[in-house]
Formats: C-alpha cells, sequence, structure tokens
C-alpha cells in the first residue's frame, strides 16, 4: 500500500506536454491536482497545501522552457524548489549562552520522543561541540519517566539531575540550573512530560519553567508520522510558549513526513534535527532538499527528469 | 471529550453556510474529512457514496443530509459484523497482545485495560515483553502497582519471547483470568524487530494453543497516512484482530482508522482519552464519527 510518489503520478501529464513550448492553463490545473494528491496523502495539512499549490501554480502558468527541459519537468522542478525553500536553511546549530549555563527546553506531545531525544541531543552536543550537558528529569507524571532519562544518562555517561516526583517541575529546573552552575556544567537540557497542545495547567507549567532563564533553545518534539493535526500543534506550541526549533522524531520509518511543511509553515521556524532510529547516536542534521524529496516521494526525481 | 454537540457543531455551520447540496458544498464536506486524516482515497470513494445516496434519497436540503453523512460513516463499521469490540474472551486463560509502533500508548493502554478487567472481578496478570527501551520494564512495573497487579518480567536486555515463555507459565500455574503481554514499540519497515515480534507471537502460540486470542495494535490518533502501513504489516506479522486508538483526547481525529477499516477490515476496540487508568472507553461507532467533525 506504499502511496505512489509524485513522479509516478506525473507520468501521464508530462507525457501529453513533452513537446510544448508553454504550458496551458489546463495542463498546470492538471498537473496541480496531482501535487495536491500527493501532499494531502504525505500528510501535509490541507491548508498548507492550498497555499503551495496557488503559489507553484502562478509560477508555473506561462513559464518558459529552460533550455534542457520540456514544460513538464520544468513544473516538477518548481514544485521541488518551492518546497525545499519553503523547508529552510541547513541549520543543525544550537544556540549557546554567552554566559553559561545554555538551557535547553524539550517539549511536545506525548510520545513524540522527548526523553529519547534529550539523550542524543546531550550526546551530539558533548562530541561536536565539546559541551558538559546535563540531563534534567522534569517530567513527574509518566509511570518511570525520570528512571528512563536516568537509564539513557548512564548508557552515555553523563549526569542526570532528579529529584523524584514530589517535587514541581519547574522547581526541579530551577534547582538543576543551579546546580549545572556549582558542577560546572554548561548545557542544561530539561526533559519536560508529554501533554497536549490544549492542556491549559500543563501548558502553563512550562511557560513558568521557561520563565526561570531565557531559554537558549525551546525544541519542539515532533513525530514524523503526525498527520494533519500537526498544524495545531505546532501553532499551539509556537504561540504559547515561543519555540526556537523543530526536531523530527522516527523519520528511520516509512512515513512521508509531510508535517515537516506544516509544522515549518505555521511557525517558521527551523527544523534543527531529525531523529533517524531508537539508539542514542541516532541524531542527524536536517536536510531541506532530502525532506522535500521524501515528501514528494521522489528519490528518483533526477532520473524523471532526464527521462521524461 | 467529542460529543454529539460538537459534532453538531461543524456540520451545522456548513448547513449553515450551504443550504443546497450542491458541488461546493460537497467540496467542503471533503475538506473537512482530509482534515480528519480520512485519506485521499477513502474521501473520495466516500464522497462518491455519499452524492449516491443524495440523489437516491432525492436530499435537496442541507439540513436533510447530516443524517446520510453520519449512517454512510457509520455504516463502514457496522459492515457484517454483530459485535465488533467485543475481546474474545476464553472461559480460562486469555492472552491479550500489544503491538505497535514506537510511543503510540502500547504500556499505557495495557494498564488501563488490566483495570478495567480488575473492575470486573478478574484476576490479571502483566508480561514486561519491552527489554529493549530505557525504562519500559519499571514503566509497567508501575502501572502493576498503580492497578494491583503482578508483572512477570526479567531483566533488561533479555530476550522478549523469553518472557513470554515464564509468562504464560505463570498464568497458568496462578490460575489467572487474563494475561496482557507488552511489547517494544518497532517501526514497521523494521525487518529484524518485526521478525522479532513473529517469534514471540509464535512462543505465545506455542506454550498455549489458541493463543494470543486477541492481537491488539495501538494507533496514535495523531498519526496521519502511515496509520494504514502500520496496521497492513502489523497485520501481516501478527494477525491483528483489533485496534486501539489512543490520544483521541487531542484535538486529532484519528480518521485513518475509518480508511484501515474499510481497506483492512480491522476493527477498533477501544478508544484512549488520557493518560489516566480509567481513560479507556469501547469504541463507539456514532461517537467517533461525530468526533470527525467536531472542532
Ligand atoms: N524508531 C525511532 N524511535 C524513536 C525515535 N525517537 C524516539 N523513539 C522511540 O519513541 C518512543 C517514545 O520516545 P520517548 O523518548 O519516550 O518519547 P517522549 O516524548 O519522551 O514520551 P513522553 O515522555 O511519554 O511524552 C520510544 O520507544 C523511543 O525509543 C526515532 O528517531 N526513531
Ligand atoms: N493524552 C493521552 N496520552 C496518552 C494516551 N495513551 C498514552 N498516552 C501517553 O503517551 C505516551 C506514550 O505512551 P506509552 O504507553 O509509553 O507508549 P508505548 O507505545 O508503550 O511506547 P514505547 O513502548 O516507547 O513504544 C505516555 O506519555 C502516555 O502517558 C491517551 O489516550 N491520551
Ligand atoms: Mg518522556
Ligand atoms: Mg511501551
Amino acid at each position: 500500500m506504499a502511496f505512489e510518489g509524485l513522479a509516478e503520478r506525473l507520468q501521464g501529464t508530462l507525457q501529453r506536454v513533452k513537446g510544448k513550448g508553454k504550458l496551458s492553463e489546463a495542463d498546470v490545473k492538471e498537473m496541480m491536482r496531482e501535487v495536491r494528491f500527493a501532499l494531502i496523502e504525505a500528510d501535509v495539512n490541507l491548508k498548507v497545501v492550498k497555499g503551495f499549490v496557488k503559489k507553484v501554480s502562478e509560477r508555473a502558468i506561462g513559464q518558459d522552457v529552460m533550455n534542457s527541459l520540456t514544460p513538464g519537468q520544468q513544473v516538477v522542478k518548481i514544485v521541488k524548489d518551492e518546497l525545499t525553500e519553503l523547508m529552510g536553511g541547513e541549520q543543525s546549530k544550537v544556540e549557546f549562552a554567552a554566559k553559561s549555563p545554555t538551557v535547553i527546553m524539550m517539549v511536545g506531545l506525548q510520545g513524540a520522543g522527548k526523553t529519547t531525544t534529550t539523550g542524543k541531543l546531550a550526546n551530539v552536543l558533548r562530541k561536536k561541540n565539546n559541551r558538559k550537558p546535563l540531563l534534567v528529569a522534569a517530567d513527574i507524571y509518566r509511570p518511570a519517566a525520570i528512571k528512563q532519562l536516568e537509564t539513557i544518562g548512564k548508557q552515555l555517561s553523563l549526569p542526570v539531575f532528579s529529584k523524584g516526583t514530589d517535587v514541581s517541575p519547574v522547581e526541579i529546573a530551577r534547582q538543576a540550573i543551579e546546580h549545572a552552575k556549582e558542577e560546572h556544567l554548561d548545557t542544561v537540557i530539561i526533559d519536560t512530560a508529554g501533554r497536549l497542545h490544549v492542556d491549559e495547567e500543563l501548558m502553563q507549567e512550562l511557560k513558568d519553567i521557561r520563565a526561570l532563564k531565557e531559554p537558549d533553545e525551546v525544541f519542539l518534539v515532533v513525530d514524523a508520522m503526525t498527520g494533519q493535526d500537526a498544524v495545531n500543534v505546532a501553532q499551539s506550541f509556537n504561540e504559547l510558549l515561543g519555540i526556537s526549533g523543530v526536531i523530527l522524531t522516527k523519520l528511520d520509518g516509512d512515513t512521508r513526513g509531510g508535517a515537516a511543511l506544516s509544522v515549518r509553515s505555521v511557525t517558521e521556524k527551523p527544523i534543527k534535527f531529525v531523529g533517524m532510529g531508537e539508539k542514542l547516536d541516532a541524531l542527524e542534521a536536517f536536510y531541506p532538499e532530502r525532506m522535500a524529496s521524501r515528501i514528494l516521494g521522489m528519490g528518483d526525481m533526477l532520473s524523471l527528469i532526464e527521462k521524461a | 471529550e467529542k460529543t454529539r454537540t460538537s459534532f453538531t457543531s461543524k456540520i451545522n455551520e456548513l448547513v449553515a453556510k450551504y443550504r443546497k447540496v450542491d458541488e461546493d458544498f460537497f467540496e467542503e464536506l471533503e475538506e473537512l474529512l482530509l482534515q480528519a486524516d480520512v485519506g485521499f482515497e477513502t474521501v473520495m470513494e466516500l464522497m462518491e457514496e455519499l452524492r449516491f445516496e443524495v440523489q437516491r434519497k432525492n436530499v435537496k436540503d442541507t439540513s436533510q443530509v447530516q443524517s446520510v453523512i453520519s449512517e454512510k460513516l457509520v455504516e463502514i463499521y457496522e459492515a457484517g459484523e454483530d459485535q465488533p469490540n467485543e475481546l474474545n474472551m476464553q472461559e480460562d486463560l486469555t492472552v491479550i497482545l500489544f503491538v505497535g509502533v514506537n510511543g503510540v500508548g502500547k504500556t499505557t493502554t495495557i494498564g488501563k485495560l488490566a483495570h478495567r478487567f480488575k473492575e470486573e472481578g478478574k484476576s490479571v496478570v502483566l508480561a514486561a515483553g519491552d527489554t529493549f527501551r530505557a525504562g519500559a520494564i519499571e514503566q509497567l512495573d508501575e502501572w502493576g502497582k498503580r492497578v494491583g497487579v503482578d508483572v512477570i518480567k526479567q531483566a533488561a536486555g533479555s530476550d522478549p519471547a523469553a518472557v513470554m515463555y515464564d509468562a504464560i507459565r505463570s498464568a497458568k500455574s496462578r490460575k489467572a483470568d487474563v494475561l496482557i503481554c507488552d511489547t517494544a514499540g518497532r517501526l514497521q519497515n523494521k525487518v529484524n524487530l518485526m521478525n522479532e515480534l513473529q517469534k514471540v507471537h509464535r512462543v505465545i502460540g506455542r506454550e498455549l494453543p489458541g493463543a494470543p486470542h486477541e492481537v491488539l495494535l495501538a494507533l496514535d490518533a495523531t498519526t496521519g497516512q502511515n496509520a494504514l502501513t502500520q496496521a497492513q504489516i502489523f497485520k501481516e506479522a501478527t494477525d491483528v484482530t483489533g485496534i486501539v486508538l489512543t490520544k483521541l483526547d487531542g484535538t486529532a481525529k484519528g480518521g485513518i482508522v475509518l480508511a484501515i477499516r474499510s481497506k483492512l477490515n480491522i476493527p477498533v476496540k477501544f478508544v484512549g482519552l488520557g493518560e489516566k487508568m480509567d481513560d479507556l472507553q469501547p469504541f463507539d461507532p456514532q461517537k467517533y464519527v461525530y468526533g470527525l467533525f467536531a472542532e
């Protein structure tokens, strides 16, 4: 039941418009139907799809043929380029505070991958940036959440700050920042409990943690398999909390990952890393072009352009 | 919670906006369903049937079309099954295996389900078959304590099939009514992990012929179209008998189970509506369909 990529879907139309000098409005319309279909099947939010299709259509109608391309290929290229551009630049950089410690908050829905990513991120920052991370167990709600983070800390030989489940997450975060200063640990990564964006009480808790010391990064952790709801989640977290970036998890699966586009277009915040597995070294930089190809199901994009 | 009143909210809006059942009306309805993650193909099929139905019944007024819409959607669930959300309970030991991708709510649902059985006066044992993820055994253990049921476990990193072997022996010797088995989350495209799961399934069947009596696939309502692939591949690997649709307490609608029901014919048995012990409810098609049109 794997979905056809845009490339295959467009084959027919591509054949028909072959050899034309300019694309008619009808040609473009037909191709845009396929683009719309492909994006919705890839889980891009419908409203985002509409905006995107409109933009691409405007660029495509009456488009002059580039030297080496037929008009059909030209449209495919416009779609791909536009999507890549929307994905933003490559920026797997993390902002560090001028004065230590740097504070990073991990937030998101239940089960998105925050705790695992907390470990992965600490691992990357230690290896690549020479940082000394402190992992903070601020999830007092989920059964054994603290134990989970402690196990991860042990696997990485990194310190974990925990106060059990009787101290409030805000107080835990406050003490953790103090502790980091005393121990000369320069990067505090706070693992917060998963929560629904509509849970006012728990969203307030995040605001309170945020108010302790302006965090240098607030990462929204998003499951790459998320569907249409991704826009609501991203929008709420961003509005209520102000996120600084996104980490997309579980991209080692076979989802197209259209949520990336949805999240990106409603928050305009960079996607900084992607999770590529359960292991603690499976965190990679985000590549916009790769993501665009993936969403469109166009691993073979270039070969198609050559073939058509 | 999504109720009938909120159902009417979006449908009412639609009805107020379009007096006549015309193309614009259908187009907007189509968009509502797409935004609930029902998926393009299923939505197209549905729209075709709806158009046909509307014509057949000669429905002109949008206010009359409401019932046609909900009937059509609910129909998908009720096609040819008497009690699709009943669990296949045995006279003696019933074994229920939970499967699914990472983080969807397997372990939590096991806790909730154990609580439900306990309330019914059944004796329950849990098997900590996720020996891989950090803190997974402790998580299930804590649920066991909360609910007041025993958890059969081995050390982290041990063979999950061996845990199941132990658990079945132990459940049998205690004459337990229900054994619920947790497994590690795994993405359906990981061939090795799917093989491991098949082995777990096989071992259970060998220790107790006919078991597992239910294989429940946990699906996160927030998931988009990938849930269809999840259902398909987990079904091939482990003969999934039902779905638990979790996290329906958020704003996601879980529309993809409509596609799963129509393409793979797997019924939804329960829905998860929160993180607490009693946030589990039997699936109610009508309520679910209303939920698709909730704010
Ligand atoms: N395959 C894969 N699994 C992942 C990835 N990231 C996290 N996971 C798995 O997803 C599941 C949930 O991860 P957690 O880190 O516990 O998620 P969380 O957001 O902390 O969950 P809560 O604290 O309950 O909200 C676990 O089984 C992880 O192993 C990833 O990039 N790929
Ligand atoms: N809001 C809400 N959260 C839920 C529901 N079910 C589970 N959760 C939360 O989702 C997160 C993941 O749940 P788990 O039960 O650990 O999921 P899992 O499938 O066992 O995860 P892995 O074993 O890591 O694959 C936890 O934070 C749960 O509290 C639900 O119905 N509603
Ligand atoms: Mg966590
Ligand atoms: Mg689990």
